[in-house]
């Protein structure tokens, strides 16, 4: 269990695919433009993620080394095309929103550093573990964003749910305010720029944080042993 | 701050701290702002004032929160200095968050997330105000037409009423304040040309417009010379070194002069541009700023030179009427490299090349 433990701290937090290891930030920065544009493009990538995973974890004994990055761009490649079909036929209108980016899925790094990191290492129920939560990761990040980037732009969040969740979703939306000046720069590129960058420092503080207050209890043990010594 | 010459002792010390400097650099700006204040009216000062008040606010909320000496920082004045070149910069009847966005923008993100005074790569005032027009491209667009040729006249209560609510006392929005006597709304010098050549009028037939008097724009000559007359005050003082200036002013006239020689009725001519928006203000008080411009002589040429080329390249060919504020946050992007490329030699020291050579 403890190794479930570790893959879980590892793709939320401490090796977020997004604000860690800065993978795949071509389709994160560019369709945060909401929540739910985010949230979709987050469970398509976990989809394929886990997908690929399981995959490259059941063939990882066959695979000949040598070509083992064709073919795990093979396996994602199927997984992506089996998604943006899926897609296509349940959720279309979010497949038209979302566009080029899913399949562009197949160029994220995060997948294929997965597959070739962990997952062609280890045995299935951990890949496939990994995968969900590397894929969480992502996903959170994306959602964050979005809805950083949604609530400055447009004063609303989960507009357009309906796309993702079928049409009772319609009531979803959140209007927080409304402006005839919208905020253009937090829809525009480099607004996801700015807000990436500010959830990047919003970990490290609150990782630093952490590291201080984990050093401040060692400190307070450290002395109490030196006075136990003098006595 | 403006010259960085070591030599040996016994060294003279000019009593010049950071605040003195900046306050230099602001009284020479006064006669720029009371122009403008002339033919634009009264909307000037309050954004100077919303600007400098939120500037000197937010950079004392970071430094209390970055535990740092706030109240030094606060008196040595660059904060009050980027509020105020913001404001020289936005529509004077702009509504009052645009400035409280742009100059918290300016202090937070582009001052102080990098690190405060001194660490900033990019200049404060500009990328705020690009952000600005890029978020808020209509309020940021609406510059009034000078007071003389307006139809709605206003007054200082009025300009405050505007800025705050949007509507004059009497209820006038600023799209009816923009109407001329004609009825016809106006636009800025740099902003009716480029929409005349677009629908293929000639640079003449564009400068027959009401809101120019001859080659400039009405209100726009003299503000360009009152900020020209601060600049050479704070040269002369040696605020500022005569190289970004010079250089800057001489690659946007070169440029504008090549494309007039290729055909005059398409381009407007050097004198036009000189004189036309913000590239003397741009020139003194914008690209000189110690932080975020090239700190060696030559780069010093090199960047200002190529900011004015970059100036009139994109008033011609860009989206947006005038150019200063992308082009210096466009050069402040390469000014590392211009540094690096133009690094003094030491006394003493042969050129790399030259050595080579000698083996």
């Amino acid at each position: 269990m403890n190794e479930f433990k570790n893959l879980f701290v590892q793709g939320i937090w401490k090796n977020n695919p997004a604000i860690v290891q800065l993978l795949g930030l071509c389709p994160l920065l560019a369709v945060t433009g909401t929540v739910i544009n985010g949230l979709g493009l987050g469970l398509a990538t976990t989809m394929v993620l886990l997908g690929s995973n399981i995959t490259v974890s059941l063939v990882r004994n066959w695979v000949p080394n040598e070509i083992r990055i064709p073919i795990f761009v093979m396996v994602i490649a199927c997984f992506v095309t089996v998604i943006e079909l899926l897609m296509n036929a349940y959720t279309y209108e979010l497949y038209l929103t979302l566009g080029i980016f899913i399949p562009l899925i197949v160029t994220n790094c995060a997948i294929i550093g997965r597959a070739e990191a962990y997952a062609s290492k280890n045995p299935i129920k951990f890949a496939a573990f990994d995968g969900l939560m590397m894929g969480f990761g992502f996903t959170i990040i994306l959602v964050i964003l979005g809805g950083m980037r949604e609530v400055l732009g447009q004063g609303t969040l989960f507009s357009g749910a309906e796309l993702l969740f079928g049409a009772w979703a319609e009531n979803l939306t959140l209007t927080l305010y409304t402006s005839d000046a919208k905020f253009l720069l937090a829809i525009l590129p480099p607004g996801a720029f700015l807000g990436m960058g500010l959830l990047i420092a919003a970990k490290n503080a609150i990782d630093t944080a952490i590291a201080a207050r984990q050093q401040q209890t060692e400190k307070v043990v450290a002395r109490a042993r030196v006075t136990g010594t003098d006595l | 701050m403006s010259k960085l010459t070591v030599a040996s002792s016994p060294h003279y010390h000019n009593q010049r701290d950071t605040g003195a400097v900046m306050r230099m650099v602001i009284f020479a700006c006064i006669p720029g702002i009371a122009m403008q204040t002339w033919f634009f009216g009264y909307g000037v000062l309050i954004q100077v004032f919303l600007c400098v008040l939120t500037a000197v606010v937010s950079e004392a909320i970071i430094l209390e929160i970055r535990k740092k000496n706030t109240v030094r920082a606060v008196k040595d004045y660059s904060a009050v200095l980027a509020g105020l070149l913001l404001a020289i910069s936005i529509p004077p009847l702009s509504p009052w968050w645009i400035s409280v966005i742009g100059a918290s923008f300016a202090i937070i993100v582009v001052k102080q997330f990098y690190g405060g005074l001194g660490y900033n790569m990019f200049n404060p005032a500009m990328t705020a105000y690009i952000m600005l027009l890029i978020s808020f491209p209509v309020q940021m667009t609406s510059w009034l037409p000078p007071i003389s040729l307006t139809e709605q006249q206003f007054s200082l209560w009025d300009a405050i009423h505007t800025v705050f609510t949007g509507f004059t006392a009497e209820g006038y929005s600023v799209g009816q304040l923009r109407v001329g006597v004609d009825g016809v709304t106006m636009a800025t010098p740099l902003d009716h040309m480029k929409t005349q050549l677009t629908q293929g009028y000639t640079v003449d037939e564009a400068l027959t417009n009401d809101i120019y008097s001859g080659n400039s724009g009405i209100g726009w000559a003299p503000i360009a010379i009152a900020f020209l007359l601060g600049g050479l005050a704070l040269i002369k003082l040696r605020v500022i070194n005569w190289h970004i200036p010079f250089s800057m002013i001489a690659g946007a006239l070169i440029t504008a002069f090549i494309f007039y020689l290729v055909d005059p009725s398409t381009f407007a001519s050097p004198w036009f541009h000189f004189i036309n928006g913000s590239l003397v203000f741009g020139a003194f008080f914008i690209a000189t700023d110690p932080v975020s411009s090239s700190t060696t002589n030559n780069g010093r040429l090199i960047f200002g030179f190529a900011i004015g080329v970059w100036i009139i390249i994109i008033r011609t060919w860009g989206n947006y009427p005038d150019a200063v504020a992308f082009s210096v946050v466009l050069m402040n992007m390469a000014v590392p490299l211009i540094d690096y490329y133009t690094k003094p030699r030491t006394y003493g020291h042969k050129l790399k090349a030259k050595s080579m050579s000698e083996k």
